[in-house]
C-alpha cells in the first residue's frame, strides 16, 4: 500500500507542472509546450555539471540536498486517500510542517552565502513570507486533527468524518490550496516566469544554482506542490466521502487547473501586498479552526 | 538677448544670421525665460570654430507660439574660466551641461550634478571612464546598494542603475548611461554620403527609425531647400504613426508580462507583429527602415498597399480596443498600475520631460501639436492626449489612447488615398552652405531633435542628435522614489527609454 501511496504521489508531483503548462498555454490560445517538457528540463540539468562562485561555501552546495531531501521526507508523510503513507508517528504533521520550514531555512542561507544583493533581498522576502505562511498550514493542519481526533497524516483521513464537518473540511482545503500558491511560489504572491531579479522572491534565490543542483531544487519544488496539493484534495476526498483513488487525480486537477487559470487572467501582487494576502490566509485558517471547535464542542451560539 | 526667431515649418538659417552675445546675457536671459514651463530646451551645444573659437547653440522651443528661439554666444577655445551654471537654476539643463562640460572640458560654477554623460571617444578627461564614475553614495547602517545591470537582462543593452535602499523601499536611484557611445553624431560628419547618414539616423535608435530617419530628411530637405512631392508628406506621416502604433501596443505587452498578466502579454504581442508586418508588407523591413528618403522615396505607397493598411490598421485599432478595456476593467492590473511611480506635473516640466511621458504628468509636450511640422501644419490638425495623474496607469493610458488616436490618423489619411507621382529619393542635392538646419519631430517616445551644421562647402560640418530619452531617463529616477524596488520594472517599462538613443 505505501508503495502504491509513493508511486501516486510521485506521479501528481509529475503531472501537476504539466498540467499548470497546458492550461495557461490553452488559456492563452498557444499549443502549449509538451506535457512532459519539464521532466526533458530537468533531465538535462541532472547531465549537467555544476558550476560555483567563488565566492560561496560549502555550505551553499550543500543546500540543494538538503532542500531536495527535506522535501523528500516531507512528502512520505502524505497519504493518498486512505492509503497508507511510508512514513507515520503520532505528530508527524508538526514533523511535516518544520521539514518545510527547514528547506526553506536551508534555501536562505545558501542564497545568503552567494553575497549577490539580488538574492538577499529575496531571502530577506522568502524569510517573511515563510514566517507568516507557517501559522497558516499549522493552523490548517490543526483543524484536520481536531475534525478527526488524530494527530498523524496516516490516520486522518482513513475513517469518515462526521457529515457537519463538511464545510469545515471544505474551507480548509481552500486555505491548503491558498497556501499551495504561496508555497510553490506562484501567481499572485510570486512569479515563476519572470526576469525581473527586482521581483522575485523564489526564482531569485535559485539564480546562481545551475545544472545538478537547480535540477535538484527544481524536484523538491515539485514534490511541495504535491505533497500540499495531496493534503488539500485528501480534504475534501473526506468531505464528500470519495474513494481513495479520487484524491490524487484531484489534487493534479485543483493545483494544475486553478494555478494555470489564475496564472493567466491575473496580475500579481504588489510585493507589499502579498503580506496581507498571507496573513489573510492564516486569519482564515484561524477562523475555520474555531468554527470546527465550535462543531467539535457541540455548542450552539444562540 | 537677441534671438533668431523661426518655427518648425521654415527653411535653414545661415549661420553668420544667429546672433551671438556674451555669456552674461545669455544665462540671465534663461534663467528669467526657463522659470516659465512654456519655453524648453530643445538642443544646447558647443562647436569649435576657426580663430580658435567655440561657439555655443541653443535651440529653445516655445511651445505657447511654435517659435523655435535660436541664440549663441562665443568664447575662446582656451579660456578656462568657469561659467555659472544654469543647471542649479534649472534642472532640464544638466544633460546639455555635462555634454559639454564633458566634451570641452567646460567648467560650471555651482553645477549640481557634475557626472560624464556618455563617455565619448574624444572626451575632454580620457581618466573619466565607467570605471570610476562618481556614484551617488548614502551613509546608514540600515540602507543597501543594490546595483542592476550594466547589461539590461531582457533587451541586452548596456546601462547601469543603482539603487539605495531601505529594505524594499528605494531612497535614491542612479541611472549610468554611456556605455555604448558609437560616435554616431560624428560619423554623420566623417561621410558625404547621404545614404549612409541616412542609414546613421536610422540606426540612432532602433525603436524609433521612423522618427530619427523624418527628423533627418527634414533637415536636409531645409538645408537643400527644394521642395518634395506633395505625397511624400502623407507617406511619412502614416509610417511614423505605424510605428507609434507598434511601439506603445508592444509597451502594453510589456507592462502585462511585467506584472504576470498573461493574457494582455500574448494578445499585445500578437497585435504588435500584426502593425509591424503592416510597414513591412509596405517597404520590406519591419521598423521602416528604407523608407524614409530625402526628396523621394523607393517605396511609393500605392492603392493596394494603402487599402492593406487602412484594413490592418482598422483591424489592430478594434482587437486593441479590447485589450485596453480588459486592462481598465482588471481590478488586479488597476492595483499595480494605479499610484505607482508617480511623477507630478511640477517635477516633470523642471527636469524637462517630454513626449508621452510629460502628457502622462499633465504636462502638454508634443510637437505636433506646438511645433506643427508636414501636415500638422497644414490640414490636420493634432489635440494631444493629456491625464493628470504622472502614475504608470497614466502612462499606459496616454499611449492605449495614442495607438487609437494614430489608428484614427491613418485612417483619414488613407481615406481615399489617390496615388500621385513621386520621384525616386535624390541623395546629391547641394545642402546650403554655412547653415543651420534642424528636424524636430514628435516620434512615439516623444520629441526628436536632429540639428545638422553645414561648412563652406555645404557638407554636414557638425550634426547633433537629441533624442526624448535624454530628457526622461531623469524622470524614470524620481518615479520610483519611495516605491518598492520590486516596482522599479514596472516603472521602467512604462517610461520605456533607449539606451542607444541616449548614448548615440
Amino acid at each position: 500500500m505505501a508503495l502504491v501511496n509513493i508511486l501516486l504521489l510521485t506521479l501528481a508531483a509529475l503531472a501537476i507542472p504539466g498540467v499548470v503548462n497546458r492550461t495557461r498555454a490553452a488559456l492563452a490560445g498557444r499549443r502549449g509546450i509538451r506535457f512532459l517538457q519539464h521532466l526533458y528540463d530537468v533531465r538535462l540539468l541532472l547531465r549537467k555539471g555544476a558550476v560555483y562562485s567563488p565566492t560561496t561555501s560549502a555550505l551553499f552546495r550543500a543546500v540543494p540536498s538538503v532542500y531536495l531531501g527535506t522535501a523528500l521526507v516531507a512528502a512520505l508523510f502524505i497519504p493518498v486517500g486512505g492509503l497508507s503513507p511510508l512514513l507515520s508517528f503520532e505528530g508527524d504533521m508538526v514533523a511535516f510542517a518544520y521539514l518545510l520550514a527547514l528547506g526553506r531555512f536551508a534555501l536562505i542561507l545558501g542564497a545568503m552565502d552567494t553575497g549577490s544583493s539580488f538574492e538577499g533581498m529575496g531571502a530577506s522576502r522568502e524569510a517573511l513570507y515563510g514566517a507568516l505562511v507557517e501559522p497558516a498550514l499549522m493552523t490548517a493542519v490543526a483543524t484536520l486533527a481536531l475534525v478527526s481526533g488524530y494527530t498523524s497524516f496516516a490516520d486522518l483521513f482513513t475513517a469518515a468524518p462526521q457529515a457537519r464537518f463538511t464545510v469545515v473540511l471544505l474551507l480548509t482545503a481552500y486555505v491548503l490550496v491558498k497556501i499551495v500558491f504561496t508555497e510553490s511560489g506562484r501567481v499572485p504572491v510570486d512569479d515563476p516566469r519572470t526576469h525581473l531579479e527586482l521581483t522575485m522572491i523564489h526564482e531569485v534565490m535559485c539564480l546562481d544554482y545551475c545544472g545538478v543542483d537547480l535540477g535538484m531544487i527544481q524536484i523538491a519544488g515539485w514534490l511541495k506542490t504535491a505533497a500540499l496539493s495531496m493534503l488539500a484534495a485528501d480534504t475534501v476526498a473526506a468531505a464528500f466521502g470519495w474513494p481513495w483513488w479520487a484524491a490524487a487525480p484531484l489534487a493534479v486537477a485543483v493545483t494544475g487547473l486553478s494555478v494555470g487559470i489564475v496564472e493567466s487572467t491575473q496580475a500579481r501582487n504588489k510585493l507589499a501586498r502579498n503580506t496581507t494576502f498571507i496573513l489573510t490566509i492564516g486569519a482564515l485558517a484561524a477562523l475555520v479552526f474555531f468554527s470546527g471547535y465550535l462543531l467539535q464542542l457541540n455548542l450552539f451560539v444562540q | 538677448m537677441n534671438y533668431l526667431i523661426t518655427d518648425n515649418t521654415s527653411g535653414a538659417v545661415r549661420l553668420r544670421d544667429i546672433p551671438e552675445t556674451d555669456y552674461a546675457s545669455f544665462y540671465d536671459d534663461l534663467r528669467t525665460r526657463l522659470s516659465d514651463s512654456r519655453w524648453h530646451v530643445g538642443h544646447y551645444f558647443a562647436l569649435p570654430e576657426e580663430e580658435a573659437r567655440l561657439r555655443f547653440y541653443l535651440l529653445l522651443l516655445d511651445d505657447a507660439t511654435g517659435q523655435v528661439l535660436i541664440g549663441s554666444f562665443a568664447r575662446e577655445y582656451y579660456d578656462d574660466t568657469a561659467l555659472p551654471s544654469l543647471t542649479a537654476l534649472h534642472a532640464q539643463m544638466h544633460p546639455f551641461e555635462r555634454e559639454i562640460a564633458e566634451r570641452w572640458g567646460i567648467r560650471f560654477d555651482g553645477m549640481p550634478w557634475p557626472k560624464p554623460l556618455r563617455f565619448p571617444f574624444d572626451r575632454y578627461d580620457r581618466n573619466s571612464t565607467m570605471d570610476n564614475y562618481p556614484f551617488y553614495a548614502m551613509e546608514g547602517g540600515s540602507l543597501h546598494e543594490v546595483n542592476v545591470g550594466p547589461i539590461h537582462a531582457g533587451i541586452i543593452e548596456p546601462g547601469a542603475f543603482r539603487f539605495i535602499c531601505n529594505g524594499e523601499q528605494v531612497l535614491h536611484l542612479e541611472i549610468a548611461l554611456g556605455y555604448q557611445h558609437r560616435g554616431v553624431e560624428h560619423l554623420f560628419a566623417a561621410t558625404r554620403n547621404r545614404l549612409r547618414q541616412l542609414c546613421l539616423a536610422e540606426a540612432a535608435a532602433g525603436d524609433s527609425a521612423v522618427a530619427h530617419a523624418t527628423a533627418c530628411v527634414e533637415t536636409i530637405e531645409k538645408l537643400a531647400g527644394t521642395a518634395r512631392p506633395a505625397q511624400l508628406a502623407p507617406e511619412r506621416l502614416v509610417a511614423l504613426e505605424l510605428e507609434r502604433m507598434a511601439m506603445q501596443i508592444a509597451d502594453t505587452g510589456a507592462l502585462s508580462m511585467d506584472v504576470g498578466y498573461q493574457l494582455g502579454q500574448v494578445a499585445c504581442e500578437a497585435l504588435r507583429t500584426m502593425t509591424i508586418n503592416t510597414t513591412q508588407a509596405w517597404c520590406g523591413n519591419r521598423f521602416g527602415k528604407n523608407l524614409i528618403r530625402p526628396l523621394g522615396t523607393d517605396h511609393p505607397l500605392t492603392a493596394e498597399k494603402a487599402a492593406m493598411i487602412r484594413r490592418n490598421v482598422a483591424e489592430i485599432a478594434r482587437r486593441y480596443d479590447e485589450v485596453r478595456h480588459d486592462i481598465k476593467s482588471s481590478p488586479t492590473l488597476l492595483a499595480r498600475f494605479e499610484q505607482c511611480g508617480i511623477v507630478p506635473r511640477e517635477e516633470m516640466l523642471r527636469i524637462g520631460g517630454v513626449g508621452q511621458a510629460a502628457r502622462a504628468s499633465g504636462a502638454a509636450r508634443d510637437i505636433r501639436a506646438s511645433h506643427p511640422w508636414g501636415l500638422f501644419a497644414g490640414t490636420l490638425a493634432h489635440e494631444s492626449i493629456v491625464k493628470t495623474q504622472g502614475d504608470v496607469m497614466a502612462r499606459l493610458m496616454v499611449r492605449c489612447r495614442e495607438v487609437l488616436q494614430s489608428a484614427g490618423c491613418i485612417d483619414r489619411l488613407l481615406e481615399g488615398f489617390v496615388p500621385a507621382e513621386t520621384r525616386r529619393p535624390d541623395y546629391g542635392a547641394p545642402l546650403a552652405p554655412r547653415s543651420l538646419a534642424f528636424g524636430l519631430v514628435e516620434g512615439w517616445r516623444g520629441e526628436t531633435l536632429h540639428v545638422a551644421l553645414t561648412d563652406d562647402r555645404g557638407d554636414i560640418a557638425a550634426y547633433r542628435i537629441k533624442d526624448p530619452s535624454l530628457h526622461n531617463w531623469m524622470a524614470l529616477a524620481l518615479a520610483v522614489r519611495g516605491e518598492g524596488i520590486s516596482d522599479f520594472p514596472i516603472c521602467n517599462k512604462s517610461f520605456n527609454l533607449s539606451y542607444c538613443g541616449h548614448d548615440l
